[in-house]
């Protein structure tokens, strides 16, 4: 085996499955709901800024 | 028990690395092996005179290492902008390279001294110190693995002496940004490890829901630089008891290797991991969330897949097969678009509050650092591009070029983020003084751009030089003829790092002042929660 099997593997297969992923990704990003979410992850670095959360917030 | 353990491991190396000093084939690994062996020996020690202590059980965050890291990081810029000045001088006036340092102190053997301590030592530390402080921020947990931290960072400072030491003795093994030989490589490798745990020991135990954007960057640039680091060191040692190594790949595997190391280097060290830095300071900072967070989740996932490939762009015209060569000069073009994502999001996260561009030279500094970064992300696609290629490289251009990056946007978004994290901490009210922050942005920012103009000008010029050609089609210029043209550029060069150099002094003294002079926070009077 060489090489050019490995570099066709890559760029047809894997190519193909790493856009889609992109493309997965996007659309995860944009999902209904999201923004909410968002916000919400976007706003974690003003809390607990002096010691641990003592309860578990996670849900 | 956990301590009888590490003591006999310890005791045990100490013995090893003292039989190692004893039979070494060679001077450095001797030096090394030496060093090593203090190093363990000074850890068994302290866990000799604290076994058997009590102990309260740890609360709060772990912020001792962080401290330690903030010095760490100040403390090594300064040494490796001070070895760049250095050398830059050394290029502009030869004479620098004494006859009685020959062998330690010329060009040759500071010039890698240089690059790691800027990257591994100042940046490197930079990343650790603020890594463990967002990701404990951020999980609301406390860093996990109890002495961990500490381990990567007192192992992770013992390589860079290592690999620093290293260099003034010749131990290299001849690659760019991965010069260390195969044992400091291994001792690499397991503080890596160790990181890794850390940080994601940290993320697993999290007490919030989702994990911020900041950590999903510092996460990727700890994993691919573990698989790069060991892929590109992939080397043979002579023998265990020397400091020479033979790499396994050869010609232009390795070269290709080495760059595919070097680009991502550049794409997941000084790119992912700053950029964790960036979507944690600039918010705080400004005081207010991340302007998109759905571009920060689509600029982070394209910048992922992106960057991996650029890495050819560095051997154009090389015997580099030309499809390798086109694929990583396309995707080099197509990395603009990401790269700009990061940027925007980190300005518009100003919107509203621009302000504080007028008043607060802490973010003025990050808003620069990420100038910088757009400046630089542009100019790095443009550079890529074949045709620009062949008058750019190997010229002083490509040095211009990593330095508008490192000096503009590496170094400013560490330089505001350590002012972010002194005052706090060492729970200090404020800094000590905002008017020396603006001292040393205006220093920095003045030494930065007679940086890149004077490298614009000189690696402009000198690839126009090697290119000319008579009409019988000779070559009008010899090598020296460059060298000596390009003289008056590189005086400006090494002046544009005093510049540069001078105002991170300024940053340690107004750190140091901070924390002995500044007046310590107030205990908040009993604040009542709003809800």
């Amino acid at each position: 085996m060489d090489y050019h099997i490995l570099r066709e593997f890559a760029d047809s297969w894997v190519l193909l499955a790493m856009f889609l992923f992109f493309v997965g990704v996007v659309i995860w990003a944009f999902r209904p709901g999201s923004r909410k979410e968002h916000r919400d992850t976007a706003d974690i670095i003003f809390r607990h800024e002096d010691k641990p959360a003592e309860k578990e917030a996670r849900t | 028990m956990w301590n009888y353990i590490k003591l006999a491991v310890l005791g045990i190396a100490v013995i090893l690395f003292g039989l190692a000093a004893n039979y070494g084939r060679d001077f450095a690994y001797q030096v090394h092996a030496l060093i090593f062996m203090a190093a363990a020996a000074i850890t068994f020690i302290y866990t000799l005179r604290t076994t058997g202590d009590v102990k309260p059980a740890p609360t709060g965050y772990l912020d001792g290492v962080v401290r330690a890291g903030v010095i760490a990081t100040a403390g090594w810029g300064v040494v490796g902008f001070l070895a760049g000045t250095f050398i830059a001088f050394q290029l502009a006036f030869p004479q620098l390279n004494f006859e009685f340092l020959q062998g330690y102190g010329n060009f040759g053997r500071l010039r890698p001294l240089h690059t790691s301590a800027v990257i591994f030592a100042f940046g490197g530390n930079a990343l650790i110190a603020s890594s463990f402080y967002v990701v404990q921020r951020t999980s609301a947990a406390r860093l996990w693995g109890g002495g961990l931290g500490w381990f990567v960072f007192w192992g992770y400072n013992l390589f860079i002496v290592l690999a620093a030491t290293g260099y003034l003795m010749g131990v290299t093994q001849s690659k760019e940004y991965a010069e260390p030989e195969w044992y400091i490589d291994l001792w690499l490798t397991i503080v890596w490890v160790a990181y890794l745990l850390a940080f994601m020991g940290t993320i697993f135990k999290r007490k919030e829901k989702h994990i911020y954007v900041a950590n999903w960057f510092y996460l990727s640039f700890i994993i691919t630089i573990a698989m790069l680091h060991i892929v590109n060191n992939l080397a043979i040692p002579i023998s265990f008891l020397g400091s020479r190594s033979v790499m396994v790949m050869s010609g232009v595997q390795d070269a290709m290797t080495q760059w595919w190391y070097g680009h991502n280097a550049v794409g997941f060290f000084l790119t992912a991991g700053f950029l964790g830095m960036m979507y944690y300071f600039v918010p705080k900072q400004a005081e207010r969330p991340v302007f998109s967070y759905k571009l920060s989740i689509i600029h982070f996932w394209a910048l992922i897949f992106l960057y991996i490939w650029a890495g050819p762009h560095h051997l154009h015209y090389t015997a580099l097969p030309d499809w390798a060569s086109t694929l990583g000069m396309v995707f080099s073009v197509i990395l603009w678009m990401p790269s700009w994502g990061g940027m925007i999001n980190g300005l518009m996260t100003l919107s509203g509050a621009w302000d504080k561009l007028r008043t607060d030279p802490v973010i003025r500094m990050m808003v620069i650092s990420i100038g910088f970064y757009g400046m630089s992300t542009f100019e790095g696609p443009m550079m890529s591009i074949r045709a620009v290629n062949s008058l750019s490289h190997y010229t002083d251009w490509t040095i211009g070029h990593v330095h508008s990056g490192a000096l503009g946007w590496n170094g400013m978004i560490t330089f505001g983020a350590l002012y972010f994290l002194v005052p706090r901490l060492w729970n200090r009210e404020r800094l000590y003084s905002l008017g020396l922050v603006s001292w040393h942005f205006w220093l920095a920012t003045i030494g930065i751009v007679l940086y890149a103009a004077s490298m614009w000008v000189t690696g402009i010029m000198e690839g126009l030089m090697w290119r000319e050609v008579d009409s019988q089609g000779f070559l009008v210029n010899a090598f020296a003829d460059t060298v000596s043209a390009k003289h008056p550029m590189y005086v400006v060069r090494a002046l544009g790092g005093v510049l540069y150099l001078t105002g991170s002094i300024i940053m340690c003294y107004n750190l140091v002042m901070t924390v002995r002079r500044s007046p310590v926070k107030a205990v908040e009077a009993a604040a009542v929660p709003a809800e």
